[in-house]
C-alpha cells in the first residue's frame, strides 16, 4: 500500500474484474429470469396456430380409447381433436355437458374426429360420478400433475376447451362453456370437410 | 367532470415532476442555481396538486361513481363511508395513486429542509426522486388509470376508455362489486399506508446515496442528513409488516401470522437490508468504515423496496396477496433494470473513492460484532430471496412448479436468528475498537447467572424441546444483560449526580436516546421472539362438529357451543354468528361469536372469536356456514401459547424506534449553530 | 301328512328366524358405524398439503368448495387405511410437486437446500479473511499524521463525529473541496 506524505492516502485498489463481471452477470441473469417471468405471465394461454406439444393423458377406468389405457396426442395426428377441460365442481361445465356429449355422439362414427375430456384438479370418485350422470361416453382422464393443463393455459379454468386440427397446431380456444351443439358444429364441420 | 379534473391534475403533476427532473439535471451541468431553484419549487409544488387529484377521486369513491372502472371494482352501495374512502388503496391502480401522493409528500418534505450547506447534493437528489415520481405517475396515467370509465359503443361492446370513443354513450352501472371481504375491515386502513410510507421513504436516502456518488462525495453527509428518514422508513416499514402479521391472525382466520408468502417476504426483504444498514452506518459514523458497503446496503433496500413492488403487482409470482394481472409489468421491468444497472454502475465507477483504511483490532469490537450482524442479515435476506425467486428458476427451467414454504423458510432461517439474538445480547456490551474476552466476560458473567436459572428453571418444569430450551434462553439472556447495562449506567449516573433512579434513568434515556431507543428495541424483538416461539412450538388445534350443548376439549380449555344465528339478506349475502362459551377448570371465562359472512358476490369472510390472555390466545373459527345449522355447527379451534407477547413486543419496539429516532439534546444545539 | 306339513312349517320357521338373525347384526353396525377419520387425523394431514390451485394456501384452511372435497378425499383414504405417505405421493402423482410444502428432492431442487447454506460459509469466509487482513497487531506505526488527526488511529473524516466542532470544520471543508 503505497503512502503519500501529508494526508494518508487510501489505497487505491479497482474493483477486481473478476468480482465486476460476476456481478454484472448476476444481474442480467436476473433481469432475464424476471423478464422470462414476466413473459410467461403475460401470455398464459397457448396461441391459436402454434405447435401443441406432445401430451399424455391416462385415462379413467371404463372411458379407454381402443383398449388404451393412455393416450398420447401424436398417436392421433391426422384426426381433430377436440379437448375438453372441466371439473366435477363447476356448474358452467355441466351446463355445456350434455351438448358436448350430444356433439361427440353425431362425430363418433366419422372416425375423423375425437374428443378428449380432461378432468383439472378433481378427485376421481366425484369425476367418475360426474362422467356417469352426463352419460359421457368420449376417453376421459384426470390431469395428472396438471401438466396438459399447462400446456394450454397456465391460468385455465373450467370449462375451457381446445381443438387441435389434423397437422397438430391449435385450432381454436373457448373460453367457458359453450351453448349449443350447433355452436360446436359450427367449428368443426368446416374442418373435417372435404377431407 | 370530476373524473376528467383528477385525470387533468394528475397529468398536470407528471409535467411538474417531469420538469423537476429536467431542470435539476440542467441545474448540475450549467452549474446554475436558478435551474436547480425552479426543480425544488416545481417539486414542491406537486405535493398541493396531486392532493387535489387524490381528493377528486376519494370524492368520486365516496359517491358512488359505478361508471368509473375504479370505482366500480372497489366499491358499492353496502360499504360504510370509512371503507369507501379508504378503498383508495383496494386495487391496483388506486394504490398507485396513494403511493405517488405519498412519494410527493416526501419529496417536498425533503425540499423544505435546509439546503445551503448541502447544494452540491441538491440537484441529483432531486433528479433521482422525481424520476421515481415520474414513473409512478406514469403508470397511473397511462397503465392503471382510475379514471378510466366505462363505454359502450354503437357495435354493443363495453370499452374502458379514459375519453368517449367515437359514437359511445357512457355507461352508469347502479352499483359496484365492492371490496373484496377480507379487505373490509379497520386494519385495511392502516397496513397498506404503512408499508408504503416504509417503501416511499426509503427513496430519500437512497437518492442521497446516488447524489453523494454522483458528485463524488466521499464523506458521510449524506449518512448524517438521511439518518432520520432512514429511521422513519424502517419504522414505517416495521408497522407495515407487524400490522400484516395482526390482520393475518384477527382477519384471515387460519389461526397464524405469518405464512412465508411469498408477497409476504418481500417486504421483508428490504426490512433486513434496511436493519443491517441502521446498524453498519454507525461504524461509518464512528469509524469511516464501510462506506462502499453502506452504499451498498442503501442500493440494495432500495432495489428490494422497488423489487417487492414489482412482484405484487405484476404477477410474475402467484400469490394471495398479489394484485390482479396488469399491464405495467414491462414498463415496470424497465424501471427496475434502470436502477439496478444504473445504481451498481456509479458505485463501481467511485469505488475507489470510498474506499478507507480500515483497521479492526478486535474480533470482538463492536465494529466486528455489527459486521457478523451484517453477515446474518444479509443471510437471512439471500434465504428469503432465493426462497422467492426459485420457484421461478423452477418453473422455466423444468416446467414443474414447486413450492418453497414454511417449513423450508423455518428450517433455513431459524438458526441465523438463533445467531442473531445471541449477537442482540453481547454486541451492545462490545466497545468501539477493543474488546477482548476478558472485558467481555467481565460484563457477562452477572447476566449469565440468571439466564443460567431460567435455563434450569424450564428444564425443570418439564421443557424438552430443544429449539424452545434454547430460543427461549436466548431471550432470557439478551434481557438480563440489556437490562443489567441500562441498570448499571442508571446506577452509576445516580452515584455520580445525586439523583434518584427514576430521573437518573428518564435523564438517561433522553441524553443517550440512540443507545437506550437500541436496548428497548432488542428487548422487544426478543419479546417477540416469545410470542413467536410460543406459537411455532405449542400451538394446538382441533376441529370437529358440535352439535348444541356439545363441547370439545382443548389444551386444558372447554369450549362448548350454545347457539346459531342466521340472518339472510335480500341481495344474496348472509351472517351466520354462532355462540361458544370458553370454561377453564369448570369456570366460564366468557362468551366468543364466531362469525362467518357470505356476499352478493360469492366471496366470503369469517369472524374469528379469540380469548386473550397473557398466557395464550383461544381462537375459534366456525368453518361452514352451509353446514351449520342451531342444531350442530363445524368449529376448528386453535391453542395459541404467548401469542400476545408478539403484538406487546411490537409496541414496545415502536417505542423504541420512537425514542431512537428522537433528537441527540447536544447534537441539536450544535446544528442551529450553523 | 301332518308330519311332513309340520316339518316344512318348521323348516319355513326356520328359514326366517335365519333370515331374521342377520338383522341384530345389522342393527348393531348401524348403531355403532365404524368410525370414520376425525377432523383432526384428516387436517394432520392436510396441513402438509398445500391447495393445488389456491395460491400458497394449505390444504387444511382452504374455504373453497374444492378444498373441502380434498380433504373429504384425504378422509375416505384414511378410513381405507392408507398411510400419510401414501396420501401425499398420491396428491403428488394427481396434482404435481406443487402440492408440497417443500420441493423434492430431485432435480435442480437440490439447489434451493444447497445455496442458503453455501452462501452463508462463503460469505463467513470472506469476512473472516478480511477480518485477517484488517487485523493489525496494536503496535502498529501510526499512519502519516494528519493535520486534523489527533487520535492517530483513523485518517477518515468519520472519527472526528466524536468532536462535533471539528466534524462541522471538515464539512465546511469538504464543501469548499
Amino acid at each position: 500500500m503505497s503512502q503519500e506524505s501529508g494526508i494518508a492516502s487510501v489505497p487505491k485498489r479497482e474493483v477486481p474484474i473478476w468480482v465486476q463481471i460476476l456481478i454484472w452477470l448476476g444481474l442480467l441473469g436476473l433481469l432475464a429470469l424476471l423478464a422470462a417471468g414476466l413473459m410467461k405471465a403475460g401470455h398464459p394461454i397457448m396461441s391459436v396456430g402454434s405447435q401443441v406439444p406432445d401430451f399424455t393423458l391416462t385415462l379413467f377406468n371404463g372411458y379407454e380409447f381402443n383398449g388404451a389405457a393412455q393416450l398420447k396426442r401424436s398417436d392421433l395426428i391426422g384426426k381433430v381433436i377436440v379437448v375438453n377441460f372441466w371439473a366435477s365442481w363447476c356448474q358452467p361445465c355441466a351446463d355445456e355437458a350434455p351438448d358436448v356429449e350430444a356433439a361427440w355422439k353425431g362425430y363418433e362414427n366419422t372416425g375423423k374426429v375425437i374428443f378428449l375430456g380432461v378432468d383439472y384438479v378433481d378427485t376421481e370418485p366425484e369425476a367418475l360420478a360426474y362422467l356417469t350422470r352426463f352419460y359421457i361416453s368420449y376417453p376421459n382422464g384426470p390431469d395428472l400433475g396438471m401438466k396438459v393443463s399447462g400446456i394450454f393455459n397456465r391460468n385455465l379454468g373450467v370449462p375451457e376447451t381446445y381443438i387441435i386440427d389434423q397437422l397438430g397446431l391449435l385450432h381454436f380456444i373457448q373460453i367457458g362453456p359453450f351453448q349449443s351443439v350447433a355452436e360446436i358444429q359450427a367449428i368443426l364441420d368446416p374442418m373435417i370437410a372435404g377431407k | 367532470m370530476l373524473a376528467q379534473f383528477g385525470f387533468g391534475v394528475f397529468v398536470l403533476t407528471f409535467l411538474l415532476s417531469l420538469f423537476s427532473l429536467i431542470a435539476a439535471g440542467l441545474g448540475y451541468f450549467y452549474g446554475s442555481d436558478r435551474w436547480v431553484d425552479a426543480a425544488r419549487r416545481s417539486m414542491l409544488l406537486t405535493f398541493p396538486i396531486i392532493t387535489l387529484g387524490t381528493l377528486s377521486l376519494i370524492i368520486l369513491l365516496v359517491t358512488g361513481h359505478y361508471e368509473l372502472e375504479y370505482v366500480y371494482s372497489v366499491t358499492s352501495n353496502d360499504m360504510p363511508l370509512y371503507l369507501k374512502i379508504i378503498a383508495l388503496w383496494g386495487g391496483q391502480a388506486g394504490s398507485l395513486v396513494l403511493w405517488s401522493w405519498l412519494m410527493s409528500a416526501f419529496a417536498s418534505a425533503v425540499t423544505l429542509r435546509n439546503w445551503e450547506r448541502d447544494r452540491e447534493l441538491l440537484p441529483w437528489v432531486i433528479v433521482v426522486i422525481s424520476f421515481t415520481q415520474s414513473f409512478f405517475l406514469a403508470l397511473t396515467i397511462f397503465f392503471e388509470n382510475p379514471f378510466n370509465r366505462w363505454w359502450q359503443t354503437s357495435g354493443g361492446d363495453f370499452v374502458l376508455r379514459m375519453f368517449a370513443p367515437g359514437g359511445a354513450v357512457a355507461v352508469f352501472p347502479p352499483d359496484g362489486q365492492g371490496l373484496n371481504p377480507v379487505l373490509r375491515n379497520p386494519g385495511m386502513i392502516l397496513h397498506p399506508p404503512m408499508l408504503y410510507l416504509g417503501y416511499v421513504a426509503f427513496v430519500i436516502p437512497f437518492a442521497f446515496a446516488i447524489a453523494a456518488l454522483v458528485t463524488g462525495r466521499s464523506d458521510d453527509r449524506w449518512i448524517r442528513l438521511t439518518r432520520r428518514w432512514t429511521l422513519v422508513a424502517w419504522l414505517f416499514l416495521s408497522l407495515g409488516l407487524v400490522l400484516g402479521m395482526w390482520w393475518s391472525y384477527h382477519v384471515l382466520g387460519w389461526g397464524g401470522f405469518w405464512n412465508w408468502d411469498p408477497i409476504e417476504v418481500a417486504p421483508l426483504m428490504p426490512w433486513l437490508t434496511g436493519t443491517a444498514f441502521l446498524h453498519s452506518v454507525m461504524i461509518q459514523e464512528k469509524k469511516g468504515m464501510f462506506k462502499q458497503w453502506n452504499m451498498l446496503l442503501i442500493i440494495l433496500t432500495y432495489s428490494l423496496v422497488i423489487f417487492g413492488t414489482f412482484l405484487a403487482r405484476t404477477g410474475v409470482l402467484s400469490s394471495i396477496h398479489a394484485f390482479s394481472q396488469s399491464s405495467i409489468g414491462p414498463v415496470f421491468f424497465v424501471f427496475i433494470g434502470l436502477t439496478l444497472i444504473i445504481s451498481i454502475a456509479l458505485l463501481t465507477y467511485r469505488w475507489n473513492d470510498l474506499k478507507a483504511e480500515v483497521e479492526m483490532s478486535s474480533w470482538l469490537s463492536r465494529e466486528a460484532l455489527f459486521l457478523l450482524n451484517n453477515l446474518l442479515f444479509m443471510s437471512v435476506l439471500i434465504v428469503c430471496f432465493w426462497g422467492v425467486i426459485f420457484p421461478l428458476i423452477s418453473e422455466l427451467v423444468t416446467g414443474q412448479k414447486i413450492t418453497v414454504g414454511p417449513p423450508w423458510y423455518q428450517r433455513t432461517n431459524g438458526p441465523l436468528f438463533g445467531a442473531l439474538m445471541a449477537l442482540m445480547g453481547i454486541a451492545p456490551l462490545s466497545a468501539w475498537g477493543r474488546s477482548t474476552f476478558t472485558t467481555l466476560g467481565r460484563l457477562l458473567w452477572k447476566p449469565s447467572i440468571p439466564t443460567v436459572l431460567a435455563l434450569a428453571a424450564m428444564v425443570a418444569f418439564g421443557v424438552r424441546n430443544w429449539i424452545a430450551l434454547v430460543g427461549f434462553t436466548l431471550v432470557a439472556f439478551v434481557i438480563f444483560v440489556t437490562m443489567f447495562e441500562i441498570c448499571h449506567e442508571v446506577r452509576s449516573r445516580k452515584k455520580g449526580r445525586g439523583e434518584n433512579l427514576f430521573l437518573a434513568f428518564w435523564r438517561l434515556l433522553g441524553s443517550n436516546r440512540r443507545r437506550y431507543g437500541g436496548y428497548i428495541i432488542h428487548i422487544s424483538m426478543v419479546v417477540m421472539a416469545v410470542g413467536i416461539l410460543g406459537v411455532e412450538l405449542y400451538q394446538t388445534t382441533t376441529q370437529k362438529t358440535l352439535a348444541t350443548g356439545d363441547d370439545l376439549q382443548i389444551s386444558g380449555y372447554t369450549l362448548r357451543y350454545d347457539s346459531l344465528t342466521h340472518i339472510p339478506n335480500a341481495d344474496g349475502s348472509s351472517l351466520t354468528s354462532a355462540v361458544v362459551s370458553v370454561f377453564r377448570g369448570g369456570r366460564l371465562l366468557g362468551e366468543l361469536h364466531p362469525q362467518f359472512a357470505t356476499y352478493p358476490s360469492g366471496e366470503t369472510a369469517t369472524v374469528v372469536g379469540i380469548y386473550s390472555t397473557l398466557a395464550d390466545d383461544v381462537y375459534v373459527v366456525l368453518i361452514d356456514w352451509e353446514n351449520a345449522s342451531p342444531a350442530q355447527a363445524p368449529f376448528k379451534v386453535i391453542h395459541n401459547p404467548l401469542i400476545n407477547w408478539l403484538w406487546i413486543g411490537s409496541l414496545m419496539f415502536i417505542i423504541g424506534i420512537l425514542i431512537a429516532a428522537g433528537p441527540e439534546p447536544e447534537k441539536e444545539d450544535l446544528r442551529s449553530m450553523r | 301328512m301332518l308330519v311332513k306339513k309340520r316339518f316344512d312349517i318348521l323348516i319355513f320357521i326356520a328359514f326366517i328366524f335365519l333370515a331374521f338373525l342377520p338383522i341384530p347384526a345389522i342393527s348393531v353396525s348401524a348403531q355403532q358405524p365404524t368410525p370414520s377419520p376425525s377432523d383432526d387425523e384428516v387436517n394432520a394431514i392436510a396441513s402438509q398439503l398445500f391447495c393445488p390451485v389456491c395460491q400458497n394456501t394449505p390444504l387444511d384452511v382452504c374455504p373453497t368448495q374444492a378444498c373441502r372435497q380434498w380433504r373429504d378425499l384425504i378422509r375416505e383414504m384414511l378410513a381405507e387405511g392408507k398411510t400419510s405417505a401414501e396420501i401425499k405421493q398420491y396428491f403428488v402423482t394427481y396434482y404435481g410437486a406443487s402440492v408440497l410444502s417443500e420441493p423434492p428432492l430431485s432435480g435442480i431442487n437440490w439447489l434451493i437446500y444447497i445455496v442458503p447454506p453455501v452462501t452463508f460459509l462463503t460469505g463467513a469466509f470472506l469476512l473472516f479473511m478480511a477480518f485477517r487482513t484488517w487485523k493489525k497487531p496494536a503496535s502498529r506505526p501510526a499512519s502519516v499524521p494528519n493535520p486534523l488527526n489527533s487520535h492517530g488511529v483513523e485518517s477518515g473524516p468519520g472519527a472526528q463525529a466524536e468532536d462535533p466542532y471539528i466534524s462541522l470544520l471538515e464539512d465546511e471543508l469538504k464543501k469548499r473541496k
